[in-house]
């Protein structure tokens, strides 16, 4: 067993840091109050590589691993979860268009989506199927060299904005088994959308529902094969929980460093508030946790990494402890601030807004707990 | 286009200390940086490349772990690297330096013409300027030293047009091609690596000469024989005195003592008078 990241790991990290560091913290508060779609921001990012981190290098992508995905989305996220999670979103859909695409649709896709000329949407949920998705009821009844779509997508992150949606609808029977994976572009005539959700975090990326009414999309624009959409969904969400749960801790650790900075500062009864033990007790606890989330996170990112027959259950696992523990730190964080927490101008509270809704998306706690529970059981 | 960047890795000046008794710089445990005199040719040389085509080979001569600087140039994009190590080259100074930088881009050239050559201003660490200029005048080269901005090269006519800094203005001069330019900090920032080529920087061949394979015929021009240099003393040069302007406010409106202000600039700069636009004057 080696805990050691290699020297390439590094440079990622690093990279990602500085990027953070230099392109997003200074913006991050204002993306937030403002509800601006960093565009530019993301398009920089695109360019260094990170809008197709385990895409396919033949079409722009940058074909790293997802252990690689993580160390760098816990880097952007340290500064600001919500854009970072959205370019999660965006990476998670377009590996599904370069796992299951034909070669066509690959090289028709890909390249704008690895540069973000064009970005990314996942559509999963409706407003009658949240965390029992394969319950979904968008139809794709097949015309011909056409699907037809008809239905209606909730929270959709991206939506109204991004150029390309990935959409999971139901071509059979009722089940998992009766739904198929088609890629939608946002031109398509029968595509429409529903008034921006406003939301307590996610600020950065706009969310909303998106609904289909008889939209053609060739045969051509299925991933996979018909039926396969469920298993496409999940696989996609595999690596989703894994970036989503990356955030988490460094939305935390980003949180916990301003914690750090404040607490050295902050003066109360005579000497600064790190020197309390109950201060350094709180401190030890959370960088513990923290540390020990991330090594489940590294480990359901190797095990998803080496294909591994278990890599769904840890990294159902590890989405389930990074957000709730990334969220525990970050509630510490803004408790060790005190009043100052509370206040838009530190960026604690930012951060905790977006890390609550990780607890939710990309399947709920609960739901990794019924995906962890079930395996365990049958064994 | 083929460019040629010269850098060196240098211990990281934050965290420098000098020998009390033999005045050189103690290099041992300090972090190691590439020169980052050698990041703005870096850059420019990138810019050359991705406008105009062709390749950018990083050369640098030190111990073998200088590798690293070469694959940090090569994952901002470099094309090729050549990495000088020989235990002859061990103690060059300038003079020894230039030659076997010389030598070894003399070898480059043979296997695909170099048409630009570019060196840090200085390094952080030596601080003498010498080595760019050293190689133009051992290559026969043009040399353009200070470079603030490369205003445009035309390979067709062969000819380079740029901006150097230069007491009291600025000068533009005109060279052709093959020729050795040195660049003035703040010309421009190194862009970041993408993973793509960080990725292919990892697992890149670094061509490793020795002072045979880099062609040297004459070791003796080679490290510490090759070198006549003697460090006597580190020493700051004191700054040179600038005489004061005085001028009359008694009794004048503002823009009266700006104007004498400017005037009194202008007469002790007379160069600077062509450079400011009219229009400022005008106002
Ligand atoms: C900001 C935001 C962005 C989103 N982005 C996207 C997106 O891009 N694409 C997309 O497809 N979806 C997206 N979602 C939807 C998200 O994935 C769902 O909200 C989530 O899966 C939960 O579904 P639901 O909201 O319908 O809650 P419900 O399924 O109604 O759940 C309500 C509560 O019941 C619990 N519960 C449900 N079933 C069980 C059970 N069997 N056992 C125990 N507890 C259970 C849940 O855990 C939860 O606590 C987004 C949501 C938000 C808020």
């Amino acid at each position: 067993m080696d805990f050691q990241l290699t020297e390439e790991q590094v440079q990622f990290q690093d990279m990602a840091r500085d990027f953070a560091t230099h392109e997003m913290a200074p913006h991050a508060g204002d993306w937030d109050e403002k509800k601006i779609f960093p565009e530019d921001t993301l398009r920089a990012a695109a360019a260094l590589g990170l809008a197709g981190i385990y895409v396919g290098d033949d079409v722009g992508g940058s074909g790293l691993t997802r252990l690689d995905a993580a160390l760098i989305f816990e880097e952007l996220a340290a500064v600001c979860p919500s854009t970072a999670a959205y370019l999660s979103i965006h990476n998670m859909a377009s590996w599904m268009i370069d796992r299951f695409g034909s070669q066509d649709t690959r090289q028709k896709f890909l390249p704008n989506l690895c540069s973000m000329e064009h970005f990314a949407s996942y559509c999963l949920t409706e407003p009658g199927a949240g965390s029992d998705a394969a319950s979904l009821r968008t139809r794709a009844e097949r015309d011909g060299d056409h699907y037809v779509l008809n239905g209606q997508k909730a929270f959709i992150s991206g939506g109204g904005r991004s150029d390309i949606y990935v959409v999971m609808a139901r071509t059979g029977a009722d089940g998992p088994k009766g739904i198929s994976t088609f890629v939608v572009e946002k031109d398509r005539e029968g595509l429409s959308f529903g008034k921006q959700e406003v939301k307590m975090g996610w600020n950065s990326q706009p969310t909303c529902a998106v609904m289909f009414d008889t939209l053609r999309v060739p045969v051509a624009n299925r991933l996979g094969a018909e039926g396969e959409g469920f298993k496409i969904a999940m696989m996609g969400l595999d690596g989703g929980r894994l970036n989503i749960g990356a955030c988490s801790l460094g939305g935390a650790r980003g949180a916990m460093d301003a914690a750090l900075t404040h607490v050295r500062e902050r003066k109360q009864f005579g000497k600064a508030i790190a020197e309390f033990q109950a201060t350094q007790f709180k401190l030890a606890d959370m960088a513990t946790e923290l540390e020990s989330a991330r090594l489940l996170l590294h480990k359901a990112a190797s095990l998803l990494d080496a294909k591994d027959p278990r890599a769904t259950q840890f990294c159902a696992m590890a989405k389930r402890l990074a957000t709730d523990v990334g969220f525990q730190v970050c509630d510490e964080a803004l408790q060790l601030h005190g009043g100052y927490g509370y206040i838009r101008e530190y960026p604690v509270e930012r951060i905790l807004r977006d890390l609550r809704v990780h607890r939710i998306l990309e399947g709920s706690n609960e739901i990794m707990r019924v995906i962890v529970g079930r395996r365990i059981v049958s064994g | 286009m083929h460019i040629v960047v010269c850098i060196k890795q240098v211990p990281d000046s934050a965290q420098i200390r000098v020998h009390p008794v033999t005045n050189t710089i103690m290099r041992q445990g300090v972090p190691t940086i590439i020169n980052p005199y050698d990041l703005v040719v870096l850059e420019e040389a990138l810019r050359l490349r991705d406008q105009f085509g062709g390749k950018v080979t990083v050369l640098t001569m030190g111990p073998p772990m200088a590798d690293e600087s070469l694959r940090k140039a090569l994952a901002c994009g470099a094309d090729a690297a050549v990495l000088l190590t020989d235990r002859f080259f061990a103690g060059s100074d300038t003079l020894a330096t230039s030659f076997a930088l010389s030598t070894a881009i003399k070898k480059i050239d043979a296997e695909e013409p170099v048409d630009i050559v570019f060196a840090g201003k200085q390094t952080i660490d030596g601080d003498t300027a010498q080595v760019g200029p050293g190689i133009a005048k051992r290559m026969g080269l043009n040399q353009l030293t200070y470079v603030s901005a490369i205003r445009s090269l035309d390979l067709g006519s062969r000819s380079i047009v740029v901006e150097r800094r230069a007491e009291g203005g600025t000068q533009v001069l005109t060279t052709g091609l093959p020729c050795l330019i040195t660049m003035l900090e703040g010309s421009n920032v190194l862009r970041r690596g993408s993973l793509p080529d960080m990725f292919r920087a990892a697992r890149a061949e670094v061509t490793t000469w020795n002072a045979e394979q880099a062609g040297v015929e004459d070791i003796t021009q080679c490290g510490l024989r090759g070198s006549p240099t003697v460090v006597k003393k580190v020493f700051a040069p004191k700054p040179r005195n600038e005489k004061a302007v005085l001028v009359e406010t008694e009794g004048k409106s503002d823009a009266e003592i700006a104007r004498a202000a400017i005037d009194a600039l202008f007469t002790a700069n007379p160069k600077l008078e062509a450079e400011i636009p009219e229009l400022v004057l005008a106002s």
